[in-house]
Protein backbone atom coordinates (compact mmCIF):
# COMPACT_ATOMS: atom_id res chain seq x y z
CA UNK A 1 0.00 0.00 0.00
CA UNK A 2 1.00 3.96 -0.30
CA UNK A 3 1.69 5.49 2.88
CA UNK A 4 3.17 8.77 4.16
CA UNK A 5 6.70 7.20 5.98
CA UNK A 6 8.68 10.03 8.12
CA UNK A 7 12.44 9.59 7.06
CA UNK A 8 14.11 12.21 9.04
CA UNK A 9 13.99 16.50 9.50
CA UNK A 10 11.80 17.86 6.71
CA UNK A 11 11.79 14.58 4.80
CA UNK A 12 8.18 12.83 4.39
CA UNK A 13 8.10 10.31 1.35
CA UNK A 14 4.72 8.52 -0.55
CA UNK A 15 6.61 5.32 -0.17
CA UNK A 16 5.20 1.80 -0.85
CA UNK A 17 5.21 -0.27 2.59
CA UNK A 18 3.43 -3.33 3.36
CA UNK A 19 -0.16 -3.97 4.46
CA UNK A 20 -1.18 -3.92 7.90
CA UNK A 21 -2.16 -6.98 9.43
CA UNK A 22 -3.76 -8.23 12.57
CA UNK A 23 -1.45 -8.94 15.38
CA UNK A 24 -3.80 -9.07 18.14
CA UNK A 25 -7.28 -10.39 18.35
CA UNK A 26 -8.86 -6.98 19.59
CA UNK A 27 -7.17 -5.57 16.09
CA UNK A 28 -9.32 -4.59 12.88
CA UNK A 29 -8.47 -3.17 9.44
CA UNK A 30 -9.43 -0.39 7.97
CA UNK A 31 -9.37 0.97 4.28
CA UNK A 32 -8.71 5.02 4.99
CA UNK A 33 -10.88 6.93 3.06
CA UNK A 34 -10.15 10.39 4.59
CA UNK A 35 -7.16 11.31 6.39
CA UNK A 36 -5.70 15.11 7.02
CA UNK A 37 -2.29 16.39 8.24
CA UNK A 38 -2.32 18.07 11.69
CA UNK A 39 -0.57 20.73 12.80
CA UNK A 40 1.22 18.74 15.11
CA UNK A 41 2.36 16.88 12.18
CA UNK A 42 4.62 19.05 11.81
CA UNK A 43 5.96 19.25 15.15
CA UNK A 44 7.11 15.59 13.65
CA UNK A 45 8.12 17.02 10.32
CA UNK A 46 10.47 19.56 11.95
CA UNK A 47 11.66 16.65 14.42
CA UNK A 48 11.07 18.81 17.31
CA UNK A 49 9.24 16.02 19.16
CA UNK A 50 11.64 13.28 20.46
CA UNK A 51 11.57 9.57 19.65
CA UNK A 52 10.90 9.48 16.01
CA UNK A 53 12.42 6.87 13.27
CA UNK A 54 13.22 6.20 10.12
CA UNK A 55 10.19 4.41 8.95
CA UNK A 56 7.15 5.62 10.79
CA UNK A 57 4.08 6.26 9.23
CA UNK A 58 2.53 9.33 9.87
CA UNK A 59 -1.09 10.45 10.37
CA UNK A 60 -3.29 10.53 13.76
CA UNK A 61 -6.85 11.62 11.56
CA UNK A 62 -8.64 9.12 9.82
CA UNK A 63 -11.55 7.42 8.67
CA UNK A 64 -12.39 4.57 6.56
CA UNK A 65 -14.20 1.46 6.36
CA UNK A 66 -13.62 -1.99 8.49
CA UNK A 67 -12.22 -4.45 6.18
CA UNK A 68 -10.85 -7.10 8.41
CA UNK A 69 -11.57 -7.85 12.22
CA UNK A 70 -9.82 -9.94 14.69
CA UNK A 71 -11.59 -12.56 16.90
CA UNK A 72 -11.71 -10.75 19.87
CA UNK A 73 -13.37 -7.49 19.05
CA UNK A 74 -16.34 -9.01 20.24
CA UNK A 75 -19.00 -7.87 18.06
CA UNK A 76 -18.36 -3.95 18.31
CA UNK A 77 -17.12 -3.89 14.64
CA UNK A 78 -17.85 -5.62 11.50
CA UNK A 79 -16.52 -5.36 8.21
CA UNK A 80 -18.06 -2.72 6.33
CA UNK A 81 -18.59 -0.42 9.70
CA UNK A 82 -17.67 2.69 8.54
CA UNK A 83 -15.64 4.77 11.67
CA UNK A 84 -13.48 7.51 12.27
CA UNK A 85 -10.54 6.53 14.08
CA UNK A 86 -9.79 8.52 17.44
CA UNK A 87 -5.27 9.55 17.35
CA UNK A 88 -5.48 7.79 21.26
CA UNK A 89 -6.06 4.28 21.35
CA UNK A 90 -8.22 3.38 24.28
CA UNK A 91 -8.69 -0.03 26.09
CA UNK A 92 -11.75 1.05 27.78
CA UNK A 93 -10.63 -0.89 30.69
CA UNK A 94 -8.05 0.64 32.61
CA UNK A 95 -9.17 2.95 35.92
CA UNK A 96 -8.03 5.73 33.49
CA UNK A 97 -10.49 4.73 30.50
CA UNK A 98 -13.31 4.27 33.51
CA UNK A 99 -12.85 7.58 34.18
CA UNK A 100 -12.60 8.86 30.77
CA UNK A 101 -9.30 9.99 30.85
CA UNK A 102 -9.14 8.33 27.94
CA UNK A 103 -5.39 9.92 26.61
CA UNK A 104 -3.87 8.89 29.68
CA UNK A 105 -4.99 5.17 29.35
CA UNK A 106 -2.81 2.97 31.22
CA UNK A 107 -2.58 0.30 28.69
CA UNK A 108 -2.47 0.88 24.88
CA UNK A 109 1.47 2.27 24.91
CA UNK A 110 3.40 -0.60 23.67
CA UNK A 111 6.83 1.28 24.59
CA UNK A 112 5.32 2.19 28.22
CA UNK A 113 9.08 2.20 29.50
CA UNK A 114 10.07 4.95 27.20
CA UNK A 115 7.50 7.41 28.57
CA UNK A 116 7.25 6.13 31.90
CA UNK A 117 11.63 7.63 32.05
CA UNK A 118 10.52 10.78 30.46
CA UNK A 119 7.16 11.26 31.80
CA UNK A 120 7.04 9.89 34.91
CA UNK A 121 4.11 7.91 33.95
CA UNK A 122 2.76 6.68 30.82
CA UNK A 123 -0.07 7.81 28.53
CA UNK A 124 -1.77 6.73 25.98
CA UNK A 125 -0.53 4.89 22.20
CA UNK A 126 -1.01 7.75 19.98
CA UNK A 127 -1.35 6.80 15.93
CA UNK A 128 1.98 8.46 13.92
CA UNK A 129 3.35 9.83 16.44
CA UNK A 130 6.47 9.66 18.41
CA UNK A 131 7.63 6.53 20.17
CA UNK A 132 7.16 7.32 23.13
CA UNK A 133 3.67 6.75 22.64
CA UNK A 134 3.79 3.74 21.20
CA UNK A 135 5.24 4.53 17.64
CA UNK A 136 1.99 2.75 16.04
CA UNK A 137 2.04 3.14 12.49
CA UNK A 138 -0.36 5.87 11.42
CA UNK A 139 -3.33 7.05 8.79
CA UNK A 140 -1.95 8.87 5.92
CA UNK A 141 -2.11 5.45 4.30
CA UNK A 142 -4.40 3.16 2.35
CA UNK A 143 -5.17 0.72 5.46
CA UNK A 144 -4.65 1.67 8.92
CA UNK A 145 -4.62 -1.72 11.80
CA UNK A 146 -6.68 -0.10 14.56
CA UNK A 147 -5.48 -1.76 17.83
CA UNK A 148 -8.06 -2.29 20.46
CA UNK A 149 -10.17 -2.01 17.73
CA UNK A 150 -13.34 -2.48 20.37
CA UNK A 151 -12.75 0.50 22.07
CA UNK A 152 -10.67 2.83 19.75
CA UNK A 153 -13.95 3.62 17.17
CA UNK A 154 -16.31 6.46 16.42
CA UNK A 155 -19.45 4.61 14.46
CA UNK A 156 -20.52 7.24 12.24
CA UNK A 157 -23.35 6.89 10.24
CA UNK A 158 -23.64 6.50 5.96
CA UNK A 159 -25.46 9.80 4.72
CA UNK A 160 -23.01 12.26 5.86
CA UNK A 161 -19.67 12.95 3.79
CA UNK A 162 -16.29 12.38 5.46
CA UNK A 163 -15.32 15.90 5.16
CA UNK A 164 -17.65 16.53 8.22
CA UNK A 165 -16.70 13.34 10.18
CA UNK A 166 -13.37 13.17 9.77
CA UNK A 167 -12.36 15.70 12.08
CA UNK A 168 -13.99 13.91 15.01
CA UNK A 169 -10.50 12.08 15.23
CA UNK A 170 -8.87 14.91 16.70
CA UNK A 171 -9.14 18.88 15.88
CA UNK A 172 -12.69 19.27 17.01
CA UNK A 173 -12.91 17.43 20.18
CA UNK A 174 -9.59 19.15 21.09
CA UNK A 175 -10.94 22.43 20.23
CA UNK A 176 -13.87 21.24 21.96
CA UNK A 177 -12.10 20.16 25.16
CA UNK A 178 -10.39 23.20 25.27
CA UNK A 179 -12.92 25.37 25.29
CA UNK A 180 -15.47 22.58 27.75
CA UNK A 181 -12.27 22.64 30.55
CA UNK A 182 -12.75 26.37 30.76
CA UNK A 183 -15.53 26.36 32.20
CA UNK A 184 -17.18 29.01 30.65
CA UNK A 185 -19.20 31.38 31.71
CA UNK A 186 -22.03 33.44 30.00
CA UNK A 187 -20.25 36.55 30.83
CA UNK A 188 -16.80 35.40 29.80
CA UNK A 189 -14.25 36.78 27.52
CA UNK A 190 -12.48 33.70 26.31
CA UNK A 191 -9.12 34.53 24.14
CA UNK A 192 -7.36 32.01 21.92
CA UNK A 193 -3.95 32.05 20.65
CA UNK A 194 -3.63 30.80 17.59
CA UNK A 195 -6.44 30.26 14.53
CA UNK A 196 -4.79 27.43 12.85
CA UNK A 197 -7.28 24.50 12.61
CA UNK A 198 -7.68 23.53 16.53
CA UNK A 199 -7.97 27.13 16.97
CA UNK A 200 -10.74 27.16 14.90
CA UNK A 201 -12.60 24.62 16.95
CA UNK A 202 -11.96 26.12 20.01
CA UNK A 203 -13.37 29.48 18.72
CA UNK A 204 -16.48 27.65 17.22
CA UNK A 205 -16.45 25.45 20.40
CA UNK A 206 -16.54 28.56 22.84
CA UNK A 207 -19.35 30.31 21.10
CA UNK A 208 -21.41 27.30 20.98
CA UNK A 209 -20.68 26.71 24.85
CA UNK A 210 -21.88 30.48 25.50
CA UNK A 211 -19.44 32.62 25.68
CA UNK A 212 -19.90 36.69 25.56
CA UNK A 213 -16.67 37.26 23.94
CA UNK A 214 -14.59 35.26 21.79
CA UNK A 215 -10.86 36.82 20.96
CA UNK A 216 -8.90 35.46 18.09
CA UNK A 217 -4.77 35.95 18.15
CA UNK A 218 -3.05 35.45 14.87
CA UNK A 219 -0.99 37.34 11.99
CA UNK A 220 -2.40 35.34 9.08
CA UNK A 221 -5.19 37.48 7.59
CA UNK A 222 -6.73 33.82 6.01
CA UNK A 223 -6.68 32.57 9.42
CA UNK A 224 -8.01 35.80 11.41
CA UNK A 225 -11.07 36.20 8.54
CA UNK A 226 -11.71 32.25 9.43
CA UNK A 227 -12.11 32.88 12.66
CA UNK A 228 -13.76 36.28 12.03
CA UNK A 229 -16.72 34.34 10.11
CA UNK A 230 -17.11 31.94 13.41
CA UNK A 231 -17.75 34.51 15.60
CA UNK A 232 -14.60 36.08 16.99
CA UNK A 233 -13.14 39.81 17.28
CA UNK A 234 -9.47 39.36 15.98
CA UNK A 235 -5.99 40.88 16.91
CA UNK A 236 -3.05 40.54 14.43
CA UNK A 237 -0.27 40.32 16.49
CA UNK A 238 2.01 41.83 14.01
CA UNK A 239 0.22 45.32 13.10
CA UNK A 240 -1.10 45.48 16.52
CA UNK A 241 0.19 45.17 20.39
CA UNK A 242 -1.68 41.99 22.07
CA UNK A 243 -1.73 43.30 25.51
CA UNK A 244 -3.16 46.72 25.14
CA UNK A 245 -5.97 45.29 22.93
CA UNK A 246 -6.85 42.42 25.31
CA UNK A 247 -7.03 45.57 27.69
CA UNK A 248 -9.46 47.59 25.70
CA UNK A 249 -11.61 44.62 24.71
CA UNK A 250 -11.61 43.44 28.33
CA UNK A 251 -12.20 47.13 30.24
CA UNK A 252 -8.83 46.53 31.29
CA UNK A 253 -9.83 43.31 33.31
CA UNK A 254 -8.06 41.36 30.93
CA UNK A 255 -9.98 38.10 29.31
CA UNK A 256 -11.59 35.37 31.63
CA UNK A 257 -10.22 32.15 29.75
CA UNK A 258 -7.46 32.00 27.61
CA UNK A 259 -6.55 28.85 25.46
CA UNK A 260 -3.05 28.13 23.83
CA UNK A 261 -3.83 26.52 20.36
CA UNK A 262 -0.37 27.68 19.60
CA UNK A 263 2.70 25.25 21.99
CA UNK A 264 6.23 24.69 21.50
CA UNK A 265 6.42 26.68 17.94
CA UNK A 266 5.34 30.17 18.71
CA UNK A 267 6.48 32.62 16.28
CA UNK A 268 9.66 34.35 16.29
CA UNK A 269 9.65 38.16 15.61
CA UNK A 270 12.56 40.33 16.24
CA UNK A 271 10.22 42.78 18.09
CA UNK A 272 9.88 39.85 20.87
CA UNK A 273 12.69 39.45 22.18
CA UNK A 274 11.93 36.28 24.40
CA UNK A 275 10.92 34.46 21.21
CA UNK A 276 14.32 35.17 19.57
CA UNK A 277 15.80 33.71 22.95
CA UNK A 278 13.88 30.53 22.64
CA UNK A 279 15.02 29.94 18.91
CA UNK A 280 18.34 30.25 19.91
CA UNK A 281 18.45 27.42 23.03
CA UNK A 282 16.11 25.33 20.76
CA UNK A 283 18.03 25.12 18.73
CA UNK A 284 21.35 24.23 20.51
CA UNK A 285 19.25 21.78 22.16
CA UNK A 286 19.19 23.99 25.73
CA UNK A 287 15.23 24.08 25.55
CA UNK A 288 12.55 22.08 24.06
CA UNK A 289 9.59 24.59 23.60
CA UNK A 290 9.04 28.35 22.49
CA UNK A 291 6.52 29.31 25.28
CA UNK A 292 6.11 32.58 24.36
CA UNK A 293 1.95 32.39 24.52
CA UNK A 294 2.22 30.51 27.95
CA UNK A 295 3.75 33.73 28.93
CA UNK A 296 1.66 36.07 27.15
CA UNK A 297 -1.42 34.18 28.86
CA UNK A 298 -0.45 33.84 32.22
CA UNK A 299 -0.07 37.68 32.28
CA UNK A 300 -2.50 38.99 30.34
CA UNK A 301 -5.25 36.57 31.85
CA UNK A 302 -7.92 38.03 34.47
CA UNK A 303 -7.20 36.77 38.07
CA UNK A 304 -8.54 33.63 38.97
CA UNK A 305 -8.95 32.84 35.56
CA UNK A 306 -8.03 29.87 33.90
CA UNK A 307 -5.61 28.83 31.39
CA UNK A 308 -6.70 26.08 28.44
CA UNK A 309 -3.21 24.55 27.04
CA UNK A 310 -4.60 22.33 24.03
CA UNK A 311 -1.41 23.44 21.96
CA UNK A 312 1.70 20.53 22.51
CA UNK A 313 4.55 20.86 24.62
CA UNK A 314 7.23 18.51 23.88
CA UNK A 315 9.57 19.24 27.18
CA UNK A 316 11.40 21.32 28.90
CA UNK A 317 10.16 25.04 28.89
CA UNK A 318 12.15 28.19 30.32
CA UNK A 319 11.17 31.61 32.16
CA UNK A 320 7.32 30.37 32.82
CA UNK A 321 6.62 33.59 35.34
CA UNK A 322 5.24 31.66 37.91
CA UNK A 323 4.79 34.16 40.28
CA UNK A 324 2.22 35.88 38.05
CA UNK A 325 0.41 32.38 37.48
CA UNK A 326 0.27 32.15 41.66
CA UNK A 327 -0.53 35.44 43.03
CA UNK A 328 -3.38 35.89 40.31
CA UNK A 329 -4.52 32.17 41.38
CA UNK A 330 -5.21 31.04 37.77
CA UNK A 331 -5.56 27.10 36.92
CA UNK A 332 -4.38 25.82 34.22
CA UNK A 333 -5.92 22.86 32.33
CA UNK A 334 -4.11 21.14 29.26
CA UNK A 335 -3.77 17.23 27.84
CA UNK A 336 -4.42 15.52 25.19
CA UNK A 337 -7.61 15.05 24.26
CA UNK A 338 -9.55 12.49 25.89
CA UNK A 339 -11.52 12.38 22.45
CA UNK A 340 -14.18 9.41 23.14
CA UNK A 341 -15.63 11.76 26.02
CA UNK A 342 -16.65 14.11 23.86
CA UNK A 343 -17.44 12.23 20.24
CA UNK A 344 -21.37 11.64 21.17
CA UNK A 345 -21.80 14.95 22.22
CA UNK A 346 -20.23 16.27 18.98
CA UNK A 347 -21.52 13.54 16.64
CA UNK A 348 -25.38 14.62 16.98
CA UNK A 349 -24.42 18.17 16.97
CA UNK A 350 -22.92 17.63 13.61
CA UNK A 351 -26.06 15.58 12.93
CA UNK A 352 -28.63 18.16 13.83
CA UNK A 353 -26.78 20.65 11.99
CA UNK A 354 -25.27 23.04 14.85
CA UNK A 355 -21.86 23.00 13.28
CA UNK A 356 -20.01 21.53 10.24
CA UNK A 357 -16.16 21.36 11.07
CA UNK A 358 -15.71 20.54 7.07
CA UNK A 359 -15.32 24.62 7.09
CA UNK A 360 -12.00 24.80 8.05
CA UNK A 361 -11.11 22.47 4.54
CA UNK A 362 -9.01 24.74 2.39
CA UNK A 363 -7.02 21.94 0.53
CA UNK A 364 -7.68 18.24 -0.69
CA UNK A 365 -5.36 16.29 -2.60
CA UNK A 366 -4.74 12.36 -3.27
CA UNK A 367 -2.49 11.00 -0.58
CA UNK A 368 0.41 10.95 -3.48
CA UNK A 369 1.14 14.52 -3.07
CA UNK A 370 1.21 14.64 0.82
CA UNK A 371 4.96 15.09 1.07
CA UNK A 372 4.49 18.59 -0.43
CA UNK A 373 1.59 19.46 1.02
CA UNK A 374 3.61 19.26 4.45
CA UNK A 375 5.10 21.95 3.54
CA UNK A 376 3.00 23.85 1.63
CA UNK A 377 1.03 23.81 4.75
CA UNK A 378 4.53 24.76 7.40
CA UNK A 379 4.88 27.68 4.65
CA UNK A 380 1.28 28.62 4.99
CA UNK A 381 1.63 29.04 0.91
CA UNK A 382 -1.47 28.67 -1.13
CA UNK A 383 -3.58 30.67 2.30
CA UNK A 384 -3.64 26.94 3.37
CA UNK A 385 -5.49 26.00 6.81
CA UNK A 386 -6.05 22.58 6.66
CA UNK A 387 -5.16 19.71 4.02
CA UNK A 388 -7.57 16.45 3.34
CA UNK A 389 -5.81 13.70 1.86
CA UNK A 390 -7.18 10.92 0.20
CA UNK A 391 -5.49 7.69 -0.27
CA UNK B 1 15.41 -3.45 -2.26
CA UNK B 2 17.19 -3.23 1.23
CA UNK B 3 15.37 -0.65 3.52
CA UNK B 4 17.82 -0.31 6.53
CA UNK B 5 14.68 1.53 8.59
CA UNK B 6 13.06 -2.04 8.39
CA UNK B 7 15.33 -3.37 11.16
CA UNK B 8 14.10 -1.58 13.49
CA UNK B 9 10.26 -2.21 12.66
CA UNK B 10 8.43 -3.83 15.46
CA UNK B 11 7.00 -7.29 14.25
CA UNK B 12 4.00 -7.07 11.82
CA UNK B 13 3.88 -3.06 11.57
CA UNK B 14 4.42 -2.54 7.65
CA UNK B 15 7.35 -2.24 6.24
CA UNK B 16 9.38 0.19 3.48
CA UNK B 17 9.04 -2.20 -0.27
CA UNK B 18 9.98 0.47 -2.12
CA UNK B 19 10.81 4.50 -1.30
CA UNK B 20 8.89 7.03 -2.54
CA UNK B 21 10.99 10.41 -3.63
CA UNK B 22 12.13 12.61 -0.70
CA UNK B 23 11.42 16.18 -0.39
CA UNK B 24 14.77 16.84 0.02
CA UNK B 25 16.72 19.03 -3.08
CA UNK B 26 20.26 19.08 -3.95
CA UNK B 27 20.64 22.29 -1.84
CA UNK B 28 19.37 20.92 0.86
CA UNK B 29 22.16 18.26 1.13
CA UNK B 30 24.85 21.06 0.37
CA UNK B 31 23.28 22.94 3.22
CA UNK B 32 24.06 19.64 5.61
CA UNK B 33 27.39 19.60 4.49
CA UNK B 34 27.86 22.68 4.74
CA UNK B 35 26.81 22.80 8.03
CA UNK B 36 28.95 19.90 9.24
CA UNK B 37 31.92 21.67 7.70
CA UNK B 38 31.26 24.92 9.81
CA UNK B 39 31.05 22.87 12.58
CA UNK B 40 34.02 20.85 12.00
CA UNK B 41 36.14 23.82 11.04
CA UNK B 42 34.97 25.69 14.06
CA UNK B 43 35.89 23.05 16.52
CA UNK B 44 39.58 23.59 15.29
CA UNK B 45 39.14 26.96 15.48
CA UNK B 46 38.74 27.32 18.68
CA UNK B 47 40.61 24.56 20.89
CA UNK B 48 43.33 24.79 18.32
CA UNK B 49 43.94 28.29 17.19
CA UNK B 50 47.66 28.19 17.93
CA UNK B 51 48.13 25.69 14.74
CA UNK B 52 45.80 28.34 12.40
CA UNK B 53 47.67 31.14 13.30
CA UNK B 54 51.48 29.23 12.62
CA UNK B 55 50.23 27.91 9.49
CA UNK B 56 49.14 31.40 8.75
CA UNK B 57 51.74 32.73 10.05
CA UNK B 58 49.44 34.88 12.05
CA UNK B 59 50.60 33.91 15.57
CA UNK B 60 48.94 36.75 18.44
CA UNK B 61 45.64 36.57 16.64
CA UNK B 62 44.56 33.30 18.53
CA UNK B 63 41.98 35.02 20.43
CA UNK B 64 40.45 36.19 17.05
CA UNK B 65 40.40 32.73 15.93
CA UNK B 66 38.30 31.39 18.57
CA UNK B 67 36.13 33.50 18.13
CA UNK B 68 35.55 32.69 14.70
CA UNK B 69 35.11 29.49 16.05
CA UNK B 70 32.67 30.07 18.05
CA UNK B 71 30.72 31.82 15.28
CA UNK B 72 31.50 28.96 12.85
CA UNK B 73 30.18 26.27 15.05
CA UNK B 74 27.00 28.43 15.83
CA UNK B 75 26.18 28.99 11.91
CA UNK B 76 27.01 25.61 11.58
CA UNK B 77 24.39 24.67 13.92
CA UNK B 78 21.93 27.08 12.63
CA UNK B 79 22.45 25.46 9.03
CA UNK B 80 21.85 22.00 10.30
CA UNK B 81 17.95 23.41 11.84
CA UNK B 82 14.77 23.93 10.27
CA UNK B 83 16.29 28.00 9.85
CA UNK B 84 18.94 26.72 7.66
CA UNK B 85 18.53 29.71 5.25
CA UNK B 86 19.47 32.28 7.98
CA UNK B 87 22.53 29.70 9.26
CA UNK B 88 23.80 29.80 5.45
CA UNK B 89 23.38 33.69 4.90
CA UNK B 90 25.61 33.88 8.66
CA UNK B 91 28.36 31.59 7.02
CA UNK B 92 28.24 34.25 3.54
CA UNK B 93 28.70 36.99 6.44
CA UNK B 94 31.35 34.73 8.34
CA UNK B 95 33.15 34.01 4.75
CA UNK B 96 33.60 37.65 4.55
CA UNK B 97 35.31 37.92 7.71
CA UNK B 98 37.62 35.38 7.19
CA UNK B 99 38.16 37.17 3.97
CA UNK B 100 39.18 40.35 5.62
CA UNK B 101 41.02 38.99 8.77
CA UNK B 102 43.49 36.72 5.78
CA UNK B 103 43.78 39.63 3.75
CA UNK B 104 44.91 41.56 6.75
CA UNK B 105 47.45 39.13 7.71
CA UNK B 106 48.79 38.96 3.77
CA UNK B 107 51.95 41.28 4.28
CA UNK B 108 55.16 41.00 2.47
CA UNK B 109 56.75 40.42 5.56
CA UNK B 110 54.42 37.01 6.42
CA UNK B 111 56.79 34.46 5.59
CA UNK B 112 53.65 31.71 5.64
CA UNK B 113 51.58 34.09 2.89
CA UNK B 114 51.39 31.68 0.65
CA UNK B 115 49.38 29.94 2.75
CA UNK B 116 46.95 32.75 3.16
CA UNK B 117 46.62 33.33 -0.79
CA UNK B 118 45.62 29.37 -0.26
CA UNK B 119 43.31 29.87 2.54
CA UNK B 120 42.07 33.08 0.67
CA UNK B 121 41.04 30.78 -2.25
CA UNK B 122 39.53 28.29 -0.52
CA UNK B 123 37.22 30.77 1.44
CA UNK B 124 36.13 32.13 -1.94
CA UNK B 125 35.45 28.59 -3.05
CA UNK B 126 33.28 28.00 0.43
CA UNK B 127 31.59 31.51 -0.64
CA UNK B 128 30.65 30.58 -3.80
CA UNK B 129 28.94 27.74 -2.00
CA UNK B 130 27.17 29.23 0.47
CA UNK B 131 25.56 32.10 -1.15
CA UNK B 132 24.60 29.35 -3.70
CA UNK B 133 22.85 27.24 -1.09
CA UNK B 134 21.51 30.40 0.75
CA UNK B 135 19.79 31.48 -2.65
CA UNK B 136 18.48 28.01 -3.28
CA UNK B 137 17.03 27.44 0.37
CA UNK B 138 15.26 30.57 0.83
CA UNK B 139 11.65 29.86 2.48
CA UNK B 140 8.82 29.79 0.28
CA UNK B 141 6.98 31.23 2.67
CA UNK B 142 4.66 34.23 0.86
CA UNK B 143 5.72 37.73 1.28
CA UNK B 144 4.04 39.39 4.15
CA UNK B 145 2.04 41.61 1.02
CA UNK B 146 1.21 38.79 -0.81
CA UNK B 147 -2.32 38.72 -2.11
CA UNK B 148 -3.94 35.99 -0.05
CA UNK B 149 -7.14 34.05 -0.20
CA UNK B 150 -9.98 35.04 2.67
CA UNK B 151 -12.55 33.15 4.45
CA UNK B 152 -15.02 35.49 5.40
CA UNK B 153 -18.03 33.36 4.67
CA UNK B 154 -16.55 29.87 6.48
CA UNK B 155 -18.80 30.43 9.76
CA UNK B 156 -19.09 26.77 10.17
CA UNK B 157 -22.47 26.98 11.55
CA UNK B 158 -25.02 26.22 9.25
CA UNK B 159 -28.28 27.75 10.97
CA UNK B 160 -25.73 30.70 11.70
CA UNK B 161 -24.15 32.21 14.63
CA UNK B 162 -26.48 34.34 15.98
CA UNK B 163 -29.07 30.44 16.32
CA UNK B 164 -25.90 28.99 17.97
CA UNK B 165 -25.53 32.25 20.39
CA UNK B 166 -29.26 32.37 20.97
CA UNK B 167 -29.37 28.78 21.63
CA UNK B 168 -26.39 28.97 24.08
CA UNK B 169 -28.07 31.83 26.02
CA UNK B 170 -31.60 30.08 26.07
CA UNK B 171 -29.25 26.93 27.71
CA UNK B 172 -26.97 29.39 30.11
CA UNK B 173 -30.92 30.77 30.91
CA UNK B 174 -31.78 27.33 31.68
CA UNK B 175 -29.05 25.73 33.99
CA UNK B 176 -29.09 29.22 35.67
CA UNK B 177 -32.91 28.91 36.65
CA UNK B 178 -32.38 25.42 37.86
CA UNK B 179 -29.37 26.81 40.43
CA UNK B 180 -31.59 29.13 41.48
CA UNK B 181 -34.27 26.43 42.22
CA UNK B 182 -31.91 23.72 43.66
CA UNK B 183 -30.27 26.44 46.16
CA UNK B 184 -34.05 27.44 47.02
CA UNK B 185 -34.56 23.71 47.88
CA UNK B 186 -31.52 23.36 49.99
CA UNK B 187 -32.93 26.61 51.79
CA UNK B 188 -36.33 24.84 53.14
CA UNK B 189 -35.14 23.16 56.12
Amino acid sequence: MKALVWHGKEDIRCDTVTDPEIQDPRDAIIKVTSCAICGSDLHLFHNFIPGMLPGDIMGHETMGEVVEVGSGVDGKLKKGDRIVVPFTIICGECDQCKRGNFSVCETTNRKRHLADKVFGHTTAGLFGYTHLTGGYPGGQAEYLRVPFADATHIKVPAGIPDEQLLFLSDIFPTGWQAAAQCDIEPTDTVAIWGCGPVGQMAIRSAILLGANQVIAIDCLPERLSMAEAGGATTINFETESVLERLQELTDGKGPEKCIDCVGMESHVMASLPDTLLDRAKQMVMAESDRPHVLREMIYVCRPGGIISVPGVYSGLSDMLPMGAFMNKGLTMRTGQTHVNRWTDDLLRRIEDGEIDPSFVITHTVPLEQGPEMYQVFRDKRDSCVKVVLKP
Amino acid sequence: MFHFSNIIRTKGDPKIVEGGPSLKQPADQLARALGWFSIGLGVVELFAPRRVTHTLGMEGRETLVRAFGVREIMAGIMSLSVEKNAGLWARVGGDGLDAAALLSGLTSDNPKKGNIALALLMVGGIAVLDYRAAQDTKPRRPPRDARRKLYPNRSGFPKGIESVRTAARQIAAHAGQNEVKQGDERRVP
